[in-house]
């Protein structure tokens, strides 16, 4: 017995030790892979579609290059990487399509997130048919007439309803609430992620076989796969508070980043490129294109659009 | 049941009523006759009853806030979670800047020297080939954090396993307090570790680790205490005749004795580590597993290959080296010391030679890209393979006969069945199979599931472990007996399975989602890649274990092979079949829960989905719920024999 409480009190010591006695602060906490070897290092929260790639692969490519940071890149889902950016284990979120209760939180309240101005790009969430179903059947884009349609949408893992699509778990969606309070013959299928996503929508479009998906502007698989929106009750401001009740459509949001508060303050110039980091539509889908079509690694897409667009970025260097 | 008739028949009487089977039955039944019309005029219909529910999600949800909003004021957080926090990345960050001054070229002689030492030639060359391999996939600096993170987990995963086994193996008390609590961790998957760290100490590698060593510390514990108890007694009464304290005795005699046991610990314990570090990518752990993480979310099937080959060579480097380490010692004395100062000095002086040279980071000429040939033999496959070929029809056809002739019918039929008959079914089954301890555990597990709300995912996930099972048994079954009959079948096999049980869970995603896409069926495909092994093993040492005697008889008496494997062989070896089912469905289970990172959905999807979300309650929810589903699979399939030979 004895013998376990000397351990005990002799870990407990090395422990103080090692720490130095006092308080640790949860909120700063930087990531033990960064900064090393003198490096100055960056690190960004890369989400899992393409068009946040894009993002994170030109601010990259213009931090090591240009700057000469390190720059390391995390996956993280959409909401605990606000947790990981209040906490410093990520310096930036490039593209965030709206998260107002965390930004109350963070934001607002606690201090420790700083907005980090327009991305540029402005997204639009909605539900999609391929635009080859809806010419035969102009009235699917109505979700009214949707019903009509369940039969044809039938899947495997839809059971005896009709499949609505939808990607990853983490994505901002309200579209269980939607099939539920609209009253709709439909089952959400989730395929888990994006890519699975993409993958199913370009069988089925090889075959021309109808769908219904949850997707969203801009993205760069409507170049590949035209598809039509299908209208659902307008968009009120207020009317997807309660996400229970949601009934309407979702909104059109300007994307936003977000840094950390004291990587805002202190980041010197990577701080200041990112805020100032703003491009277009078209800009985001041509590097996502090369990402995803042409299957080019992340870091030679950004070359290739930084090597042609030297207007655009140096604009955010002075 | 050959067996069992003839106990029967030797005991006797010809009561009906004695067989052991049938009272268990009997008494089940006349206690069903008494609870169920109670329970169904209570409680009808075929889902679990919302009365008997209590809602956790919003007391979790509270817990959850509560923590987000007082992390950086609360005592609590200040004085004990911000230290252990911050110990864990002050190591990690040190053992990660100590490799990478070392350089590429230094730790490459490093491992290759110390595995010369501890396990000869060809694993030193077969360890440095690892870390160059490494290097050329261009994937060493995630490999170094990997490894940094490992080395700090399996350091801390090994002192807490060896405190505890200590205290186990000393003490009967705590031994009859730790074992139950070590059994049981012991088949949960591990992804239901995941939530409740993170729900401390946020996303990152803190939280991490920390989930890794509460994963890789039981086997540590546990052959600790076994090593100690074993040791050998007429040894230990010597040692004590002439007059030594309990403490030399513990360290000069049972300490140097249980010195296998330890090492195979030490074995176990790094290959959960890599496992669950790999895993652990999910909350942000870095590294190797990072980089499969991210290129399964974009179904980057090259990409996932070039991290996740890393991960397989490190995992079969390290399991052989520290293997080795354990066999090596047992009969030969240890090697002179000198040799070691030798090959230290060796590896130092190629370290800074390195160093000098600059190199230090791998040079970025140096690597070789294999995502793309890859991607695109994936494409081709998915082009050719994927639906439509004539006759067999693609993978991808396959994968949706498959959901919906096997795994829906199975799903709804769960589903239909009346609550009180699924328990019912789970104690019948318990009990026959084990005891009545068994079956209880079984059974209140069960219901904890019902009470927690998640009755229907649950049953979801457990008709997919119920399709994989049954694929895994009869494949894995059939391999085996033909392993156990060809010598030369056995020795093709066994590095085939060496390899595949060392590869962490996480790996068998990626070929499923090439070769079938996204749903159930994949997940199913992955728990029966990953269970295969363990099954054919068993099976195959089951049956090679039979007494030859009796075999021996039976062909003296003209049985036929199929004869003497069907009526000798397959009864004999039955508890080792069992023992196989066991670990089937255990195995199965891991994988069914990851498989919701590939659309498996059910209780892994919810998992995933509390990750993701945030919504730390309804993951918790289901990771509570995957721990009671594992708990029930492996009471229902834990044969009495297991019990007594581990109290042995």
């Amino acid at each position: 017995m004895r013998v376990r409480t000397t351990a005990a009190v002799a870990s407990a010591a090395a422990l103080t030790l090692l720490t130095g006695c006092g308080a640790a602060d949860m909120t700063k906490q930087a990531s033990p892979f960064a900064n090393a070897r003198g490096a100055k290092t960056v690190t960004l929260s890369v989400q899992s579609w393409v068009g946040a790639q894009a993002n994170v692969a030109v601010a990259q490519y213009l931090l090591e290059h240009e700057l000469g940071y390190r720059v390391d890149t995390v996956q993280v889902d959409e909401v605990p990487a606000w947790d990981a950016l209040s906490q410093g284990r990520v310096d930036a979120i490039l593209e965030d399509w709206g998260h107002p209760e965390q930004e109350q939180r963070y934001v607002e309240d606690k201090g420790t997130i700083a907005a980090g101005g327009d991305l540029g790009v402005t997204g639009h969430i909605g539900w999609f048919v391929p635009t080859y179903f809806a010419k035969k059947h102009p009235d699917v884009t109505d979700w009214k007439n949707l019903d009509k349609y369940a039969d044809l949408l039938r899947t495997a893992e839809s059971g005896g309803k009709g499949q609505l699509l939808d990607g990853s778990p983490s994505y901002v969606t309200n579209d269980k609430a939607l099939v539920k309070n609209l009253d709709l013959d439909y089952q959400v299928v989730f395929a888990g992620s994006e890519a699975a996503q993409i993958t199913q929508i370009k069988q089925f479009a090889k075959e021309e076989k109808p769908f219904l998906s949850y997707w969203y502007t801009p993205q760069w698989l409507f170049e590949k796969v035209p598809m039509t929106e299908v209208k659902l009750p307008p968009y009120k401001e207020g009317c997807d508070a309660d996400p229970e009740k949601v009934d309407c459509a979702y909104p059109v949001t300007p994307l936003q980043k977000y840094l950390n508060a004291d990587f805002a303050k202190k980041g010197g110039r990577a701080a200041d490129l990112l805020k100032r980091f703003k491009w277009t539509t078209e800009d985001q889908n041509q590097v996502s294109l090369m990402i995803a079509e042409q299957k080019m690694r992340p870091e030679e897409a950004a070359k290739k659009w930084v090597d042609s667009h030297e207007s655009v970025w140096k604009a955010w260097l002075s | 049941m050959a067996t069992l008739t003839a106990s029967t028949q030797k005991t006797a009487p010809p009561g009906f009523l004695t067989h052991p089977a049938v009272r268990k039955l009997l008494a089940l039944a006349i206690a069903a006759a008494i609870l169920v019309p109670l329970a169904v005029t209570q409680w009808g219909g075929a889902t679990w009853p919302s009365a008997l529910t209590v809602d956790v999600s919003e007391p979790l949800g509270r817990a959850s806030d509560w923590i987000i909003d007082n992390r950086d004021s609360h005592p609590l957080f200040l004085y004990f979670f911000g230290h252990v926090s911050n110990v864990v990345v002050l190591a990690v960050r040190a053992v990660y800047l100590a490799l990478l001054a070392v350089g590429w070229a230094g730790v490459t002689a490093i491992g290759a020297l110390v595995a010369w030492r501890v396990a000869g030639v060809r694993l030193a060359l077969g360890t440095a080939v690892a870390f160059l391999a490494c290097g050329l996939l261009g994937m060493w600096v995630p490999t170094m954090q990997t490894l940094a993170l490992m080395v700090v987990a399996v350091l801390a995963s090994v002192v807490v396993g060896a405190l505890l086994g200590l205290a186990a193996g000393l003490s009967d008390r705590m031994d009859r307090v730790l074992r139950p609590v070590l059994d049981t961790m012991q088949v949960l998957p591990a992804f239901a570790y995941l939530l409740p760290v993170v729900l401390v100490f946020g996303i990152g590698v803190p939280a991490a680790v920390l989930a890794t060593v509460v994963y890789a510390a039981p086997p540590m514990a546990r052959l600790t205490s076994l090593g100690l108890r074993g040791a050998d007694k007429e040894v230990l009464e010597a040692v004590e005749s002439l007059g030594t304290t309990a403490r030399q005795r513990l360290l000069t005699a049972r300490v140097p004795l249980a010195r296998k046991e330890l090492l195979l610990g030490v074995n176990q314990t790094i290959m959960m580590a890599l496992s669950m570090a790999v895993i652990a990518s999910v909350i942000g752990a870095g590294g190797l597993g990072d980089r499969v993480y991210q290129a399964l979310a974009s179904v980057d099937v090259g990409a996932a290959l070039a991290a996740g080959i890393p991960i397989v060579l490190l995992a079969v480097v390290l399991d052989r080296v520290t293997g080795a380490a354990g066999e090596q010692h047992d009969g030969e004395p240890g090697r002179s010391p000198l040799t070691w100062l030798y090959a230290l000095g060796a590896a130092a002086a190629v370290a800074v030679a390195g160093r000098l040279a600059g190199f230090l980071d791998w040079p970025d000429g140096w690597e070789v890209n294999i995502a793309e040939p890859v991607n695109r033999a994936v494409d081709w496959m998915t082009a050719h393979l994927y639906s439509g070929v004539p006759v067999v029809g693609g993978t991808a056809d396959w994968a949706a006969h498959f959901t919906s002739w096997v795994l829906n019918p199975l799903r709804d039929g769960l589903q239909w069945l009346p609550w009180w008959s699924v328990l019912l079914a789970v104690a019948a089954l318990a009990w026959l199979i084990g005891t009545w301890r068994t079956a209880l555990t079984a059974v209140l597990a069960m219901a904890a599931i019902g009470v927690l709300g998640v009755w229907t995912p649950s049953l979801d996930t457990l008709s997919q472990v119920l399709a994989a099972v049954a694929v895994t048994l009869v494949i894995g079954f059939a391999t085996g007996i033909a392993a156990a009959r060809s010598d030369r079948f056995e020795r093709l096999l066994r590095p085939v399975l060496d390899v595949f049980q060392t590869m962490p869970q996480f790996v068998y995603l990626i070929p499923v989602v090439a070769l079938f896409g996204v749903g159930r069926a994949p997940a199913v495909a992955a728990a029966v890649v990953y269970a295969l092994p363990a099954v054919v093993r068993i099976t195959t040492q089951g049956l090679r274990q039979v007494d030859p005697a009796a075999l021996e008889s039976a062909r003296s008496l003209g049985a036929t092979s199929g004869q003497q494997l069907r009526q000798v062989q397959l009864p004999l070896a039955r508890p080792a079949l069992l023992l196989a089912v066991n670990q089937g469905v255990v195995l199965v289970l891991a994988v069914v829960i990851i498989g919701g990172l590939v659309g498996g959905g059910a209780l892994g999807y919810q998992v995933v989905f509390g990750l993701a979300q945030g919504d730390l309650a309804s993951g918790l929810v289901a990771g509570a719920a995957i721990v009671c589903l594992g708990l029930m699979l492996d009471r229902v399939t834990q044969p009495t024999a297991r019990r007594t030979r581990k109290g042995a």
